[in-house]
């Protein structure tokens, strides 16, 4: 059994048509069920159900406070490379695109890790490009054992990998995986990953359940939205989640809600995410799975992060730098995407702390 | 004050691991809005021992350590928070106790995110290899008599059964099988997770269990400080009620008029 299963079952799923016959006292009724079902959640993704967010937002937000209480975990990105060998249509480190492309040494990484870790960061994100050839498996861990002697916890976001290879990392200090689907219409999918090893849409869809397998104590999944209708990314990557909750007990499941900015990759975008539906999305998950985890990243402006506190964000990224060589201030490549947010960490801190917000910088230890 | 009644639990101390404790409420320091309401909640509370996960003692010198925020006079029990072995566990409780933590540990392992049920098995075998240490072990389990009996023998200095799954605030669900414990646990039991409001605590009391450990219920409140004073007053008097001895609870009214009052012998 794996996700695509009950992928399976809705890949047809026509929304609009379901949308069209949705009525209002069904939104309702799904509303104030303590225990969502799947149409539950889809009712609530309903651009009709918009009507009901300030229902929504009360309700999201109590929920939130009862599994997390009033706090906000924070985690810092470290971009180490942009070397790539995919062709995502909408990502500025496409091979075909000509930038400057760099990897941090390791005497970099040190650098770097001493520079975030001196700003009271304690949860670390990882990220390479899409080239295992650059990036391989043995670079990452001599990068998670520099890390280790900083940072108390090593997320990593990296091209998907076997299990094996996966417990390997593990092995090594790491302790959560993020792994976006990016878009799970498949056919969609297929177009905007013409080439490459991305171009594999089941070895991605399975990624984080082999991550959970080797023993992730932590997995966020997530579209990219801006690539295919909607709520149907939405629908399916809720689904992606309760479907990995479910079935991996021991692992702790987040959400984000990455949306495209129009910088991206000069990509044409069809769909647009807009704020009224980002919150109702947010709010949906939330209802839908009140134990998930909701990141929010430096991709959105800070007035729009202050405000998302109370409705169900669970972590945050700060002070971060999407530029292999950010923190260094040297060298800098372009950006992965354009910053809305470009407060320091203590804005950051200061602002959550505003919100009635307890920041949180550690929640584990390396154990390895 | 009336002199007959101790309401302060002075002549009712609760000992664990050789240390005497005034007070039968524990709390925690998870899920506050701000690390600054942890003394006075303790202060209003007149909580004794407070628990601390140690995936949140940050030694950055950047950010400020919650061990801060607890007071000298306050027993500090770390928790194995995060561990989902017993493996795991015992390296948490050891770097607890490098870290300057003390003795005391409560032991967390939780396999299951969605629930947060507590693994007994291995909360068993990570009891016999700490408390082999000499580490003053409070286990966090579900209620189970034989597991109970099992985590004394391996050197367990209490017993804490759930109430109802962490955070559901839900209350005594597990009444009966808690029951089992307080007959039968030579050691204290302490009734940890689910308990909301201060009624379950009382409740709880009342039942005979020697002690209650209560977090979110305090934490999560709009005031830490006020809801950790009534919860106080709800264990104290849940306590005197059970030394009180009340009369059991009966299922129907007692007649006035009995029916078999006719009988007589000759």
């Amino acid at each position: 059994m794996s996700f695509q299963k009950i992928l399976d079952n809705y890949q047809n799923l026509d929304t609009e048509e379901y949308f069209s016959k949705l009525k209002d006292s069904e939104i309702k009724q799904s509303l104030h069920k303590n225990s969502l079902d799947r149409y539950d959640f889809l009712n609530l993704l309903a651009p009709q159900a918009e009507k009901y967010l300030e229902k929504m937002a009360q309700i999201a937000h109590q929920k939130t406070k009862k599994w997390f209480g009033k706090t906000i975990k924070l985690y810092i990105p470290q971009y180490t490379s942009n070397y790539c060998v995919n062709q995502c249509k909408y990502c500025g480190f496409n091979i075909n695109n000509d930038i400057k492309r760099r990897k941090l040494s390791l005497d970099e990484i040190e650098k770097e890790a001493k520079i975030i870790s001196q700003s009271g960061m304690q949860h670390i994100l990882i990220l390479t490009g899409g080239s295992r050839e650059q990036t391989p498996l043995e670079y990452i861990q001599e990068v998670i054992e520099i890390h280790k002697k900083y940072f108390s916890s090593i997320c990593l976001e990296v091209y998907p990998m076997s299990r094996e290879n996966y417990e390997m990392l593990i092995d090594t200090g790491a302790d959560c995986l993020t792994i976006y689907q990016e878009v799970y219409d498949k056919e969609i999918y297929n177009k905007v990953h013409p080439a490459g090893p991305k171009s594999n849409y089941q070895f991605r869809l399975n990624a984080p359940e082999r991550g959970a397998k080797a023993g992730f104590r932590a997995i966020s999944i997530g579209a990219l939205f801006g690539l295919a209708d909607l709520e149907k990314e939405a629908f399916l990557s809720g689904l992606h989640a309760q479907y990995l909750e479910d079935n991996y007990l021991e692992c702790d499941i987040s959400l984000s809600l990455p949306r495209m900015n129009t910088h991206e990759g000069s990509y044409n975008q069809k769909y647009h995410l807009n704020n009224k539906k980002f919150v109702q999305f947010l709010l949906a998950y939330r209802l839908f799975l009140p134990k998930v985890g909701i990141n929010i990243s430096t991709r959105e402006s800070p007035d729009f992060r202050d405000n998302l506190i109370k409705l169900g964000v669970t972590k945050m990224s700060a002070g971060s730098r999407t530029e292999v060589g950010g923190y260094l201030k040297q060298d800098k490549t372009e950006p992965q995407f354009n910053l809305n947010d470009k407060r320091s960490i203590k804005e950051v801190i200061q602002s959550i702390r505003e919100q009635g917000y307890q920041p949180v910088f550690k929640d584990w230890e390396v154990l390895v | 004050m009336d002199k007959e009644v101790d309401y302060n639990n002075k002549k009712d101390p609760l000992i664990i691991g050789g240390k005497k404790f005034n007070n039968r409420l524990f709390t925690g320091t998870g899920k506050f809005s701000s690390k600054k309401l942890i003394p006075q909640m303790l202060k209003a509370s007149n909580s004794e021992m407070v628990t601390v996960a140690l995936r949140r003692v940050d030694n950055n010198s950047n950010n400020r350590n919650i061990l801060d925020y607890v007071p000298d006079n306050v027993q500090l029990l770390p928790n194995t928070s995060g561990a989902r072995t017993a493996e795991e566990a015992v390296r948490i409780a050891r770097i607890a106790r490098e870290a300057g933590c003390g003795d005391f540990i409560k032991i967390e392992v939780i396999t299951d995110q969605k629930w947060l049920m507590p693994d007994n098995e291995e909360t068993l075998k990570a009891t016999e290899i700490l408390a082999e240490e000499g580490f003053i072990v409070l286990p966090y389990v579900s209620p189970d008599l034989v597991l109970a009996r099992k985590l004394e023998d391996a050197g367990a200095a209490a017993v804490m059964p759930l109430g109802s799954p962490i955070g559901s605030h839900q209350g005594i669900k597990t009444k009966s099988m808690v029951e089992m414990l307080v007959e039968n646990c030579e050691k204290p039991v302490i009734v940890d997770a689910g308990l909301g409001k201060p009624s379950h605590a009382a409740e709880a009391m009342e039942m005979g269990v020697d002690a209650v450990l209560v977090n979110t219920a305090i934490s999560a409140a709009e005031d830490p400080a006020a809801a950790g004073r009534a919860f106080d007053m709800a264990v104290k008097a849940g306590r005197m009620a059970y030394l009180a001895e009340l009369e059991e609870e009966q299922k129907f009214a007692s007649a006035s008029s009995p029916l078999t009052g006719f009988i007589r012998n000759k």
